[in-house]
């Protein structure tokens, strides 16, 4: 296989990654390329079956994978080149784009390059959360994964840690599928997530929030058997048991490569969506990649 | 009937297995968990001691420094990394005579290389490491491993060359029947002329089934801290602090995989299944790591666990033949990862006091390493990806692993997420599994052909899932 240079190369297919993509191909950029590792665009709001998307971009309430599909349309429209199932695994400041797939490993050059590579979730390790490390323990997104994508019921009695928005969207799922959510333990004196995901996915279903209530220990040899976890207001310690713990307790931008090969931002490398700093709605990752992509030349 | 059989699939285990397959000898080997490795082994720090810091006088010491040998040529036939690190003793004020000891004891042990370095020497060398450093013993002999890997090659070429291995296995009885010994495992009865017992932390109670007294095993719990990889290497050999009584203290690991590791912290516990971690103990750890090498930092954390040592009161290995074909290989706690194929040695030659030991005429001394996608070079992964297109379907992205290895290591034995895991690096990186573990679970149920729900982290017990269905 053999690669033209790219006028633009876009590393990730996600909601940011289409629109700066978008963005550029409406103001005139040619040579544009999209690599997704995934086997098709939309990134992770393809597990994102929930409403809340779409009302200020396309002025319609709608969920993820709706709002994924109707921008696929406009990337697929534009006669974008789209190469799904590709793993970027470095680039380099000469910005040489180097990736896996099925047909081989390549590298491909670009005048411009735009992370759209998205964020991923801090999890029970990073917090170093005392105690033993049994199955039972998921990020909330992975969770996500397993109930949207796959059909499959990670646990019956679910503790959520954190008040991310994706913690909040789970505890409703997990709900509505059967489990019973005993609460959302946040560290913090307020609030991480959007409101309107409090009231929809907790107050409705009347799952309690604890506010300044921290983790302390995860307990069970195999599975996740209880957890222990403190009032900071108090002092006061409780433990109850569970099978399953969910860890919404914020998101990293994945800009790892850049890091991992020393480049920062700039020279024609951008930065965009939830790999430039974590947005709370898809509608304003939308904005600004394709404002970004139409200042690109 | 059976020639030997091994109770233990941990290092010292594997270590025999891969010993007694060069033999005309018909062994089993058994394990009660899941898959080899995941009992005292899966948590060892990796490390190939020298062995300048046990007693010149002591079994451990003596088969500490043979191991450390013997891993250069295994590590050669069997194919796993084996990084020649080096380590370092440090002294701060007032140290130099424990470090000077440690010399001496080396020197009587054989060691080769050993120095003392002074605080110029470490400046250039490791600059890194806290400036109140006066002095250091240097060890180049030192390496690490990945304790893991060792045990599933060893089991490999074990296979190879005739030996069986059952996992989930668990023995509960041991009987003396005439000339031969009577195994019961909850899954079914085996007859040997030997029982060779590497069972770890359950040594004792194996011993004890058997009617055969043997120290008793004290778990020692370790826990162990991991530093992400955007962390430089902070040393490029091993750190020591000066030993203590129960242990050689709080150290800096630099790992097979480029990580580096703090700890392990050493507490005696009562549970044998105690492998919690603790908030204080990480305070510990930091604060010891912090006093090497103080640029060291908690937000550098990325992973914890916890391990337990099979220590005795006795302090040194307990190896002896006991009776009648019951060997007992008790209390290998450190510098044990090091010495296990010595131990292996040693053992055989006591086999070999009573028993004549013809060689296999067809011994297959070798084994093929896991294709390892994240260290080819282009061209290298092209002619992968040409033979098997699963070659260039990346799973987990954090640490490049691809689908042709998660099957590759299934193919190997691989039976939980945490066998792939060890096997393929997969889950270790950044994510923890985030992004790759529903992955891996559909690949793991096509290729054993399982439902999701009979998917286990580590073995029965562990189900990743609840319901295969919403």
């Amino acid at each position: 296989m053999n690669y033209k240079k790219y006028d633009l190369i876009v590393i990730g297919g996600g909601p940011a990654g289409m629109a700066a993509a978008a963005g550029a191909s409406s103001s005139g950029v040619k040579d544009i390329l999209i690599l997704e590792r995934m086997p098709g665009l939309g990134g992770i709001l393809n597990q994102c079956i929930h409403l809340g998307f779409g009302l200020e971009y396309f002025k319609k309430e709608m969920t993820g994978t709706e709002y994924a599909a109707r921008y696929k349309k406009i990337v697929y429209d534009k006669d974008i080149e789209v190469k799904t199932s590709c793993l970027v695994h470095k680039i380099t400041p000469e910005k040489n784009v180097s990736f896996v797939s099925r047909d081989g490993e390549f590298t491909v050059s670009a005048k411009n390059i735009i992370m759209a590579t998205g964020c991923r979730e801090r999890t029970r390790e990073m917090l170093t959360v005392p105690g033993t490390r049994p199955s039972g323990i998921f990020t909330a997104g992975l969770a996500q994964e397993m109930v949207n994508i796959y059909g499959l019921m990670p646990g019956h009695e679910v503790v959520i840690v954190g008040s991310g928005d994706i913690g909040l969207i789970m505890a409703r799922r997990m709900t509505l599928e059967g489990a019973k959510v005993h609460f959302v333990l946040e560290i913090l004196d307020h609030l991480s997530g959007l409101i309107r995901n409090k009231v929809q996915c907790l107050d409705d279903f009347k799952i309690p929030l604890y506010l300044e209530h921290e983790l302390m220990e995860i307990t069970g040899k195999n599975r996740v058997e209880a957890i222990r976890y403190r009032d900071n207001k108090t002092g006061r310690e409780k433990v109850i048991s569970c099978d399953t713990v969910l860890f919404s307790v914020g998101l990293i931008p994945e800009q790892d490569l850049l890091i991992d090969s020393g480049i920062t931002t700039g020279n024609g490398i951008f930065l965009t969506g939830n790999a430039d700093y974590v947005h709370d709605l898809v509608d304003n990752v939308t904005k600004e990649a394709e404002k970004l992509g139409r200042s690109i030349n | 009937m059976i020639d030997i059989i091994i109770i233990g699939g941990g290092i010292v285990g594997a270590s025999m297995a891969y010993e007694l397959a060069k033999y005309q000898l018909n062994v089993t080997l058994l394990e009660k968990e899941t898959e080899l490795s995941f009992g005292v082994s899966k948590s060892n720090s990796g490390i190939i001691h020298t062995g300048f810091q046990d007693d010149y006088n002591s079994l451990k010491g003596r088969l500490a420094v043979r191991g450390n040998f013997l891993y250069r040529e295994i590590s050669r036939l069997l194919d796993f990394p084996f990084i020649p690190t080096g380590e370092l003793v440090v002294a701060f004020p007032g140290e130099k005579e424990s470090i000077e000891e440690i010399k001496e004891n080396g020197d009587r042990l054989g060691i080769p290389g050993i120095e003392i370095v002074d605080g110029e020497w470490l400046n250039k060398n490791e600059p890194m490491l806290s400036k109140e450093i006066e002095y250091a013993l240097l060890g180049p002999t030192a390496a690490v491993i990945n304790p893991w890997e060792v045990i599933y090659a060893m089991a490999e070429n074990a296979i190879s060359n005739g030996v069986k291995i059952y996992c989930d296995n668990e023995v509960h009885s041991i009987a003396k029947i005439n000339n031969f010994w009577r195994v019961k495992t909850y899954q079914a009865e085996y007859e040997s002329r030997y029982v060779i017992n590497a069972a770890g932390l359950s040594a004792d109670k194996i011993s004890f089934m058997a009617g055969i007294k043997c120290p008793i095993i004290i778990p020692y719990k370790g826990e162990e801290f991991i530093l992400d990889r955007h962390a430089d290497r902070l040393t490029k050999r091993i750190v020591f602090p000066v030993p203590k009584k129960h242990t050689k203290g709080i150290l800096i690991i630099p790992t097979v995989d480029g990580n580096t590791m703090i700890g392990p912290t050493s507490n005696e516990v009562t549970d044998k299944e105690d492998i919690t971690t603790t908030k204080k103990h990480k305070d510990e750890v930091l604060k010891a790591a912090q006093k090497l090498a103080p640029s060291i930092n908690e937000d550098l954390l990325i992973a914890s666990f916890a391990g337990l040592r099979p220590t005795t009161r006795e302090g040194d290995f307990y190896i002896k033949e006991e009776q009648n074909g019951f060997i007992n290989i008790v209390g290998i706690k450190s510098p044990g990862l090091t010495a296990a194929p010595a131990i292996a040695e040693y053992v055989v030659n006591i086999l070999a006091e009573n028993t004549t030991l013809p060689k296999k005429k067809k011994y297959n001394p070798k084994r093929k390493s896991m294709p390892r996608f994240r260290l080819l070079n282009t061209k290298e992964r092209n002619t992968l990806i040409k033979k098997d297109t699963d070659f260039g379907e990346v799973i987990c992205r954090c640490e490049l692993v691809t689908k042709g290895e998660i099957k590759e290591a299934i193919r190997r034995g691989a039976r939980t997420l945490d066998g792939i895991k060890f096997r393929t690096r997969s889950q270790m990186g950044r994510c923890h599994g985030a992004f790759c573990t529903s992955k891996i679970m559909a690949i793991m149920s096509e290729e054993l052909e399982i439902p999701f729900d009979k998917i286990t982290k580590r073995g029965q017990g562990s189900e990743l899932i609840k319901r295969n269905e919403l």
